[in-house]
C-alpha cells in the first residue's frame, strides 16, 4: 500500500465513522421531540425504496421500465414471494433466481 | 416478515448476541455477492490487495466502497473520492438518530463500537429488537452480534473475491450485486402494513427516480426525507388507520 491508499482509506473511514457516532456520542444528553421519533419510524422503509428503486429501474442515467429488464422481473419476483410467504431467505433466492433465469433467457 | 420473531426468548449478553448474529444470516447471504465482486472489482480499479482488504476493514460500508472504486478507476482525486464517500454515507445519520433512544444510556465504548459497525442491514435488524415490548436489559448484544455477523462476513467475502477474482473473469458483469435489491425488497415487506408506510414507500421510490441525476447520489437522501414526511403527514391526518395495525 502506497502514501495515497492510506490517505485515501484513512480519510474514508473518518468521513464514514464522522456521520455514524457524533449523534450517538452526544445521545446521553439528547431529549428527542416526538414528531422526530415519530418520523423516525419511517426511516427503514424510506431509505430500502430510495436505494432499491433506482437500482432497479435506472441503467446508465436512463429509465428502462419494459419487461426485458432482469432486475424489473427479478423485483417482482421478490416482491410477490415476499409479501405471500413473508420470508426473507426465501425472497432474497427467488428473487435472485427470478433475475438470473431471466437475464440467461434473454442474452 | 419477523427478522426478530423468536428474540423475545433470549435474556443472557450471549444469547442476545446469537439471536443478533442468526438473525442476521438472510441478509447475509444477500451480501456475500457484493463484498465478492468488491474485491473482484478492487484489483481492475487500481486498488492494491492490502489496500482493498484495509478498505474493508476500517471503512466497511459497501455502497461507498463501489463508488470510490468506480471514481478511483476514472482517475479521480482523493478529496473527491473522501467528499463522496461521506454524501453516499449521510443516511447513516438517520440510522444513528434512530438508535439514539435505545443507547444513550450506554457507555462510549459500546456507542463508539456500535457505531463503527452501522451498516444498513444491521440496523433494520436491531430497530426491530429494539421496538419489541419485552424488557431485556441486552438488546444491545442483539445489535452487536448482528453487527459482528455482517462485518466477519465482509472481510471473508472481500478477500474471496480479491483471490477468486483472477480466476473469475467478468464476474462483475453477471449482475450478482442484484442480491442486494433482493435483500432490501425482503427488508421494506413487512413494513408495508399501514396506509402512512405504504404512503412513505411510494413516495420515496418515485422522489428517488425524478432526483436520479443528482451527483453523489444525493437522490438517495432527498427520497427518504420526502418518504418520510409524507408517512408522517399521512399518519397525522388519518389517525384512525394508522392506529388500527
Amino acid at each position: 500500500m502506497n502514501h495515497s491508499e492510506w490517505l485515501l482509506i484513512g480519510g474514508m473511514a473518518l468521513v464514514t465513522f464522522g456521520i455514524r457516532y457524533p449523534v450517538l456520542a452526544m445521545s446521553g444528553r439528547l431529549r428527542l421531540p416526538p414528531r422526530l421519533l415519530q418520523a423516525l419510524n419511517y426511516v427503514p422503509p424510506a431509505v430500502l425504496t430510495a436505494i432499491v428503486i433506482p437500482a432497479i429501474f435506472v441503467e446508465s442515467g436512463d429509465l428502462w421500465f419494459g419487461w426485458q429488464n432482469p432486475r424489473l422481473v427479478g423485483a417482482i419476483a421478490a416482491l410477490a414471494i415476499g409479501l405471500w410467504r413473508q420470508n426473507l431467505l426465501l425472497t432474497i433466492v427467488v428473487g435472485m433466481s427470478a433475475f438470473l433465469l431471466w437475464q440467461l433467457l434473454l442474452s | 416478515m419477523a427478522i426478530a420473531a423468536d428474540a423475545h426468548l433470549k435474556t443472557s449478553p450471549w444469547r442476545e448476541f446469537w439471536a443478533g448474529a442468526r438473525q442476521t444470516i438472510p441478509l447475509i447471504v444477500g451480501a456475500i455477492p457484493f463484498g465478492i465482486i468488491f474485491g473482484t472489482l478492487a484489483q481492475t480499479s487500481g486498488l492494491s490487495m492490502p489496500g482493498a482488504a484495509a478498505m474493508s476493514a476500517c471503512v466497511f460500508a459497501g455502497s461507498s466502497q463501489f463508488i470510490a472504486l468506480g471514481l478511483l478507476a476514472t482517475g479521480s482525486p482523493i478529496g473527491i473520492i473522501v467528499l463522496t464517500t461521506w454524501v453516499v454515507n449521510l443516511r447513516h445519520l438517520l440510522y444513528a438518530v434512530g438508535l439514539v433512544p435505545y443507547l444513550q444510556n450506554l457507555g462510549q465504548g459500546w456507542k463508539a463500537a456500535l457505531a463503527f459497525w452501522l451498516t444498513d442491514e444491521t440496523f433494520m435488524v436491531a430497530i426491530q429488537r429494539y421496538q419489541q415490548p419485552d424488557p431485556s436489559p441486552y438488546k444491545h448484544w442483539f445489535q452487536l452480534g448482528s453487527a459482528l455477523a455482517m462485518y466477519i462476513n465482509w472481510q471473508l467475502c472481500t478477500w474471496l473475491g480479491l483471490t477468486l477474482g483472477q480466476t473469475l473473469p467478468n464476474a462483475a458483469n453477471w449482475g450478482l450485486d442484484f442480491a442486494m435489491v433482493a435483500t432490501f425488497i425482503g427488508m421494506t415487506i413487512p413494513y408495508l402494513k399501514t396506509r402512512p408506510m405504504v404512503a412513505t414507500v411510494v413516495v420515496a421510490g418515485i422522489t428517488a427516480l425524478l432526483a436520479r441525476s443528482l451527483p453523489h447520489q444525493l437522490g438517495i437522501m432527498v427520497a427518504a426525507i420526502a418518504g418520510i414526511l409524507v408517512g408522517v403527514l399521512v399518519e397525522t391526518t388519518h389517525k384512525p388507520e394508522a392506529s388500527h395495525s
